[in-house]
């Protein structure tokens, strides 16, 4: 198995690493660097589960190769918090509306959730159906997270603060 | 009965475990690697049914990395076999197949490696000699004489058979005005949590002890583990503070840790077995309910209904398992919300050639409610008659609670024609009528689908016995405990893991409530199996009920002695004093008063303080055992089943694509009634998520087998979960008829929305085919199945 260098900014965070051919960037987020909030669901790119933004897009890591994010600057949702100990806008949102039951897809969904949001603050239900339309929850009939993402929307639009702040100030 | 008053339940409140998933620092079973971790994968059958006639596993052992290759012949020589839930002592089951592999996936042997890539390189280098033999995958052919046993030493592939006959049923048929008949099919999907299953064993040979960390929900976990390990119980340990991705009963797993534990042992090092997703689709053991009703219904001109008889055959897949039992529970609502004066039940298990069965959602009430409302439909058919009508007509009356249903059951309570009005009101009944008749005069296919379903709560063992009378079982008590610390912070110790429902935060909730403190304030721990009180775990919608009920339990015997100790301490007798947020005070005089914290010091420090034979700390535990329950079954099959019953009518429109067959829905509105809520945005989540999976029941889940019994469903592309896209904006209605059995008038939730979701869609395709003279009893009902029928007919 061919091993490759590979150097890449995970939540604010340069990491360089040497890795095999074949690991799956989920499996490098999780067993190398440890970020286990990001989950494994389906490993073949429906679920929605493993999502990162890679370089600001929502992106399924389990469909990624850890060699191909060299160079690429990706959020996990434990980069999503302002900083340790807070909570983002739509991380506050999603605890408000009980968006959430046993919480395995919830990482995958507020990446999703997140990605629209850095888009635009007047998301419509259908804009929020679609963006989360990949992302698969079995627990919650996916209301209480649509009313979540509205209800971040109406928040971001009263705090007047630019659409990216809650993703690009993640800590380390 | 007007809903009593509460400070905290009820309220909206933040749950307490949402924190911690939305910050991505859940602890789940896969998140955990002990040092020198090894990680399991496995070889699965290709075949539905052959003799292993030899393993070579060399080329896998001489691969750099790889530890141990496993053999079902090993590993039946070192465990006992697992227990069954039916009285079959010849249908022997092991994590690994032994002599017979009996469906494609299943485990054949248990490659461990360094890593899970190397497991899998591994894996495919085993060898396996098969025999293949003829298998059997119609659970009817099953049923032959001359069909091939999936188990040769039991002889048949019936696994249970009994008919029961509860009231005059014959009698009520001859006497009928009318009869119809008509067959029923539920096909074979699960709960397919995203999570997969997983398992984490480590074993300490200094200590001599097992810890295992899984993603169960099931009950007896532990000892059934250590029985098939051979171990003391109390040399196993399962750790429940894994976070459970998602459960809906499925997430058993014994046969997991067995082989986890069991290789954990013999090499000595942790390891970690997790599925991927085709392994949990396929031989995870873990698909659902596959059920042909055959339904007869028994009615008067007026439509009322007077006799049902139902035989609901079951295909269980190639083992024994729990699956059985799921024909069971729903003799405890056996003729759902309705007046029916008797009802003949055949309950009939087979096995085929397929994966194993578990207990999903409803343990077999959606499947039944399904055939249930398809009968209420067809007599309404039959009879020309409004379907509403006819519901209204035989819905048990508010004024007729407690009701006992013939098969021994008895309903606790319910205001079943108010919840139906109130859901008929939400969706603009006339209005949708209105927006039906108009879609279909633009020559759309358009419906309205109505269910009234039960769903019978408080989770209790009495289909144990039934199915099995050497199982003796009459109790599935649940436990709490309660302590107070010398500085008056609040510990609650549960004894299960969760997988969504919420528990810390309704026994954080029940106990803030009985002793007036602060939630929030109140830590809410894990116990293990060593240090547990008994548990059953959450099944059978009973948290609600059955640790809602121990953990109020335990806080009213803490705040019976803070009261003594109070009283004591004010030198007055506890019924001179009041408490009150806490604080104990004398009733004559308030502001002599004894605070909670100074309370707590003298139970933790001042023995000299405390009355007379009390114990010091403070500290206290209920053990509560389920409501109604502790009796076997009578002779003629009659038994309480569960306590408590709560009730949902649906109201959902629908409109098919003629071309696609896809089914679009919405408005989608439901009555639902259970209870107190401890917490309603919990109860509502989980109404709203079951709608959803019976959504994927009504239309999309399947997992389906070819002819010869290759499995055909082993990604989400081709077993399809509904999406946001899928999924309508369902709006629920709330009443509450408190339960008069629980601590807080509280009913089970935990099903909610699935137990009939899929009867009210039915219902609905069933009204926008009816002008095509089409009808359908058929689940689910893919696009696929209805773009033939619609164009089959068309033909025709």
């Amino acid at each position: 198995m061919s091993q490759h260098e590979i150097a890449l900014t995970v939540n604010g965070r340069a990491h360089r690493a040497t890795v095999p051919a074949r690991l799956t960037l989920v499996d490098f987020l999780r067993d190398h660097l440890r970020l286990t909030g990001t989950h494994t669901g389906c490993e073949h790119g429906v679920c929605g589960a493993c999502s990162i933004l890679f370089d600001g897009r929502p992106m399924r890591s389990c469909l990624i190769f850890a060699v191909q994010a060299d160079g690429a600057t990706i959020t996990t949702v434990e980069g999503l918090a302002p900083e340790p100990g807070a909570l983002s806008v739509l991380q506050d949102c999603f605890w408000e509306t009980h968006a959430l039951q046993c919480g395995f897809c919830t990482p995958g969904m507020l990446i999703a959730a997140q990605a629209l949001l850095n888009e635009t603050r007047t998301p419509s239900d259908d804009d929020i159906r679609e963006a989360i339309g990949g992302n698969l929850c079995r627990c919650t009939g996916y209301k209480q997270i649509v009313e979540a993402i509205k209800l971040a929307a109406s928040r971001l639009q009263g705090a007047n603060m630019p659409p990216k702040q809650e993703v690009t100030g993640g800590h380390g | 009965m007007a809903e009593p008053a509460f400070r905290y339940i009820a309220k909206k409140r933040r749950p307490k475990e949402d924190r911690r998933f939305i910050a991505g620092a859940g602890r789940f079973v896969a998140d955990l690697a002990p040092p020198g971790m090894l990680h399991i994968a496995l070889v699965a059958s290709p075949y539905p049914f052959a003799r292993i006639r030899g393993i070579d596993a060399k080329a896998a052992l001489a691969l750099p990395g790889v530890r141990a290759v496993l053999a079902g012949a090993d590993l039946a020589a070192g465990t006992e076999a697992i227990m069954s839930g039916l009285d079959a002592p010849k249908i022997k089951r092991w994590p690994l197949a032994h002599h017979y592999a009996r469906y494609v996936g299943e485990w054949v042997a248990a490659v461990v490696a360094e890593s899970r890539a190397l497991a899998e390189d591994a894996a495919e280098l085993v060898e396996v000699d098969y025999e293949p033999l003829p298998a059997v995958t119609d659970p009817e052919a099953a049923m032959l004489a001359d069909a091939p046993p999936v188990h040769p030493d039991h002889g048949s592939n019936v696994l249970f058979r009994k008919k029961w006959v509860w009231g005059a049923v014959e009698e009520d048929f001859a006497a009928a005005d009318a009869t119809r008949a008509f067959r029923a099919r539920w096909h074979r999907s699960s709960t397919v949590p995203i999570e997969t299953f997983g398992v984490v064993a480590q074993w300490n040979d200094a200590q001599q002890l097992l810890d295992v960390w899984a993603s169960i929900q099931m009950p007896k976990f532990a000892d059934q583990l250590a029985r098939a390990l051979r171990l003391a119980g109390n040399a196993v340990r399962v750790h429940f503070d894994v976070d459970v991705g998602g459960s809906y009963g499925v997430k058993r797993g014994l046969k997991h840790a067995i082989l986890a534990g069991f290789l954990a042992r013999r090499l000595g090092v942790p390891v970690r077995l997790m599925e991927d997703r085709l392994e949990n689709m396929r031989g995870g053991d873990a698909q659902g309910p596959d059920r042909i009703f055959d339904m007869q219904v028994a009615f008067s001109r007026a439509g009322i209904i007077r006799s049902l008889k139902i035989r609901a055959l079951d295909d269980v897949g190639a083992h024994a398992g729990r699956a059985p039992l799921q024909l069971g529970k729903p003799i405890g609502a056996i003729c759902g919300p309705y007046r029916v004066n008797s009802v003949e039940y055949e309950a009939i298990s087979v096995t085929t050639n397929k994966t194993p069965q578990e207990a999903v959602r409803g343990f077999g009430q959606a499947p039944t409610n399904f055939a249930l409302e398809t009968a209420i439909d067809r007599v309404a058919a039959a009879l020309g008659m409004d379907r509403i009508a006819l519901r209204r007509a035989n819905l048990i009356r508010h004024e007729e609670f407690p009701y006992t249903i013939p098969s021994g059951s008895t309903y606790d309570s319910g205001d079943f024609h108010t919840v139906l009005e109130k859901a008929l009101a939400a969706a603009d009944h006339p209005a949708l009528l209105a927006r039906r008749d108009a879609a279909r005069g633009q020559g759309k296919l358009a419906g309205i689908g109505i269910a009234c379903c039960l769903e019978p709560s408080g989770g209790n063992s009495a289909f144990e016995p039934l199915f099995n009378p050497k199982n003796e079982t009459t109790t599935w008590m649940e436990a709490c405990s309660v302590k107070v610390d010398g500085a008056g912070a609040i510990v609650v110790s549960i004894n299960t893991s969760s997988s969504g429902q919420g528990h810390e935060s309704l026994a954080a909730t029940v106990v803030g409530e009985v002793l007036e403190r602060e939630p929030d304030s109140i830590r809410v721990v894990r116990a293990d199996s060593l240090s547990a009180l008994p548990s059953n775990s959450p099944v059978g919608s009973r948290m609600a009920i059955m640790l809602g009920g121990a953990a109020a339990g335990a806080a009213k015997k803490l705040k019976e002695t803070i009261t003594a100790i109070g009283a004591h301490k004010l030198g007055a007798s506890v019924g001179e004093v009041e408490y009150c947020d806490g604080a104990v005070s004398l009733r004559a005089d308030p502001a002599k008063m004894i605070a909670w914290e100074a309370i707590a010091e003298i139970a933790h420090r001042k023995f000299h303080e405390l009355p007379p034979g009390t114990e010091p700390g403070l500290q206290a535990s209920h053990v509560l055992e389920v409501p109604t329950g502790g009796a076997l079954p009578g002779a003629d099959g009659r038994v309480q089943m569960y306590p408590c019953y709560a009730f949902e009518a649906h109201v959902v429109y629908a409109e098919i694509d003629r071309l696609t067959g896809q089914v679009a829905l919405g408005p989608y509105v439901v009555g639902h009634d259970c209870g107190v809520m401890i917490n309603p945005d919990i109860v509502h989540g989980m109404t709203y998520g079951g709608i959803a999976h019976g959504i994927g029941a009504a239309l999309y889940e399947r997992f389906r087998y070819d002819e010869n019994g290759q499995f055909l469903s082993g990604t989400f592309m081709d077993y399809l979960i509904p999406s946001a896209h899928e999924v309508p904006d369902v709006a629920i209605v709330d009443h509450c008829t408190p339960s008069p059995l629980t601590a807080f008038g509280q009913k089970g939730s935990g099903e909610a929305g699935y137990l009939g979701a899929p009867a009210a869609i039915s219902c609905a395709v069933n009204d926008a085919l009816a002008p095509l003279g089409l009808s359908i009893a058929e689940l689910p009902m893919t696009p696929g199945l209805l773009g033939d029928l619609i164009a089959a007919g068309k033909k025709g």
